[in-house]
């Protein structure tokens, strides 16, 4: 579903700063030339151990923990490019990423795909993740058009930042290449003044 | 109005602003690799679309190939096929690929440059983060995803939210055995992983000045682990020696004409940078890795910091890289046993990496109990190493000279290093699982991986 509008869901947490690209699909797993299959490989080394089976303490892998939203600490998706990152965020079935500040090249991948970056502040953060160790159905509601964040157990919103453009894309669907084609005179005189 | 070296660029390049929203932004250069381009000719079929400017795209392998054997079939099938998918792709599409035994063939950073295909001035994208590299030439370069890939190919444009501008400024000169890779492990350590997040950042100052154009393309490259966009260095009379002759580089009246521009590609006086810091360079000593970030780095003669000097946030992911790595806090790092070294990669594979390496290793001997992967950048890195007899050099001390690839740096090949196995690596990440599962990555210099490859441990390479 390239679209994303509201959304209100039950959180998985992981409260580690600095989670990056490698951790969420390692290398090994980037040898595919389609944008299928990820999911059943994100935070593979993390979730698996060396002969395969479910690691028991790993939040994806704690029944208590479900939805669509994933709550993760400061500096989510630094390093590697890798589009495979959102691929397997997207294709896990995660629709929205909150955390209190994201790396650049991730946040547009997942924005991309469809998957909403929420950022957050540091104290709405750390008082979700309390909310969520204390009751794992604590939801949260996110709503694109209004820019909102609810955390529905303090009740507590915030707004989040997101280009016009960006919005305009997630809430219709629209998409880049699209965009960037209808501009095709733009272009072209461009590369005619930059001899 | 005065602008910086980065605002001139980009805005030059701006071919139109979105109302709200990202500039579009035209891409002069767009280098391709089999891993993360796929997916992207797949959206061009799927349209119905040609590749716009197929002139501008130049395409290699290295992310997914062995480092040896390379005359031979691959022998990974699902390797084998990746690479082949951009063989056919490239063919479909009309772009220029060096493949694996073309003598061009290397690291997309390594092979960019040594063409003459990165020039000053110019916007550069690659599906790859450390895209960064090009900055060195003066050029706004930078990572994307397989989504703007295809953008690329589309429309040869980007769209991009405008960064913040950061100025580095490092005064004063290194002191001996100290390398810009120590710079940047430096400079990370005291920004963070994520310190730079959302800027691009200006190198400048005396030991910038100083730098080779092989050592600002290891600083530049590493900019990406402070989160930076990318970094760039504005272009001088060694930028244009360095570029001046190679393949792709203007020639004749062209160069005049080009090189005359470059001369006005920086920062004006009195232009504003969102934000400055300034270093000593002189207080820089040869760095090393503890954690698993590259922002977790400190002096060789240092020791590991104490959690209660890290922000309680950032206290869960402190102790599970200390867990990760099998280290305590307080330990000093020199004398800790080392199982791998790892020379290469896009941030230390090109000549003057192997140069250093070799000077050092002269007349010594590899330490028996570690293994040794020297991986050259290129294929024109391998080339000038055998006709430098540096290989000789190394062959007498013990080692073997591998085939160009990424190799170890992100072991997407065979080149992995054993869970809970110590690296000494040259490259750029200490991630988690980086060098394979469970691999342990220091990352380091050529000279401080140098000094481990012949003691066999973490070692200060000011001692031998």
């Amino acid at each position: 579903m390239n679209k994303f509008q509201t959304l209100t869901s039950t959180c998985v947490p992981l409260p580690m700063e600095n989670v990056d690209t490698d951790q969420i699909i390692p290398a090994r797993f980037l040898k595919a030339t389609t944008r299928e299959g990820f999911g059943d490989n994100l935070f593979a080394d993390r979730r698996y151990d060396k002969e395969g089976k479910p690691v028991a303490d790993f939040v994806l892998n704690n029944p208590l923990y479900k939805g669509e939203v994933l709550v993760a600490g400061k500096n989510f998706g630094s390093g590697s490019s890798r589009e495979h990152a959102a691929w397997a965020i997207a294709g896990y079935g995660f629709r929205v990423v909150v955390s209190s500040f994201f790396a650049d090249i991730f946040r547009n991948n997942a924005l991309n795909n469809f998957v909403l970056p929420v950022i957050v502040s540091d104290k709405f953060l750390s008082e979700l993740f309390a909310d969520i160790d204390k009751d794992p159905n604590t939801t949260v509601t996110v709503d694109l058009e209004k820019q909102t964040i609810v955390n529905n157990v303090s009740g507590k919103s915030e707004t989040f930042e997101i280009s016009a453009y960006k919005k305009n894309c997630l809430l219709n669907g629209y998409d880049d290449i699209d965009f960037l084609l209808s501009n095709k005179d733009k272009i072209e005189a461009w590369e005619k003044q930059w001899v | 109005m005065a602008k910086t070296l980065f605002d001139k660029i980009w805005d030059a390049h701006t071919v139109t602003q979105v109302e709200n929203g990202p500039t579009q932004l035209y891409i002069d250069r767009h280098l391709c690799h089999e891993v993360t381009s796929p997916q992207a000719f797949d959206g061009l079929r799927r349209r119905g679309l040609k590749v716009f400017r197929p002139g501008k795209t130049t395409a290699t392998t290295d992310h997914n190939i062995p480092t040896e054997n390379q005359d031979l079939p691959i022998k990974d099938q699902v390797s084998r096929f990746q690479v082949d998918t951009l063989t056919k792709n490239c063919e479909e599409f009309g772009i220029t690929l060096y493949g694996l035994g073309n003598e061009k063939n290397g690291v997309v950073h390594v092979m960019g440059p040594e063409n003459g295909l990165t020039q000053p001035g110019m916007t550069i994208v690659c599906g790859d983060s450390h895209t960064s590299t090009h900055g060195a030439f003066g050029a706004v370069a930078f990572g994307v995803g397989t989504s703007e890939v295809e953008m690329v190919l589309a429309s040869q444009c980007v769209l991009q939210s405008r960064p913040k501008t950061m100025r580095i400024t490092f005064e004063g000169k290194l002191n001996p055995f100290v390398s810009s890779k120590d710079i940047a492990l430096y400079m990370i350590s005291k920004l963070t992983t994520g310190g730079a997040t959302g800027y691009f950042v200006e190198y400048a100052g005396e030991a910038i000045r100083n730098l080779s154009m092989e050592a600002r393309m290891t600083l530049c490259n590493l900019s990406i682990e402070m989160g930076a966009r990318g970094g760039l260095i504005a272009p001088d009379e060694t930028t244009f020696e360095y570029v001046k002759g190679r393949e792709f580089a203007p020639q004749g009246a062209d160069w005049d004409k080009a090189s005359a521009y470059w001369k006005t590609l920086k920062t004006d006086e009195g232009a504003k940078f969102d934000k400055e810091i300034t270093f000593n360079a002189g207080e820089i000593e040869p760095m090393i890795t503890y954690g698993t970030n590259p922002g977790m780095g400190m002096p060789i003669t240092g020791t590991i910091p104490s959690p209660e000097s890290i922000g309680e946030a950032g206290r869960i992911s402190f102790q599970r890289s200390m867990e990760y790595m099998g280290f305590k806090p307080g330990e000093k790092m020199s004398g800790k046993p080392v199982d791998y070294v790892f020379l290469g990669s896009c941030t230390n594979g090109r000549i003057e990496d192997f140069r250093a390496f070799a000077n050092f290793v002269k007349g010594k001997k590899k330490a028996g109990n570690v293994t040794v992967w020297l991986v050259p950048g290129s294929r024109r890195v391998e080339k000038q190493i055998r006709e430098e007899g540096l290989d000789k050099i190394l062959n007498e001390a013990g080692f073997v000279l591998r085939q160009p690839g990424c190799s170890a740096c992100l072991a997407m090949n065979d080149d992995k290093v054993p869970a809970g196995k110590y690296s000494v690596s040259t490259s750029n990440r200490n991630f988690e699982g980086r060098q394979g599962p469970g691999a342990r990555t220091l990352l380091a210099s050529p000279l401080v991986a140098a000094a481990a490859a012949v003691t066999g441990k973490i070692t200060d390479p000011r001692e031998l």
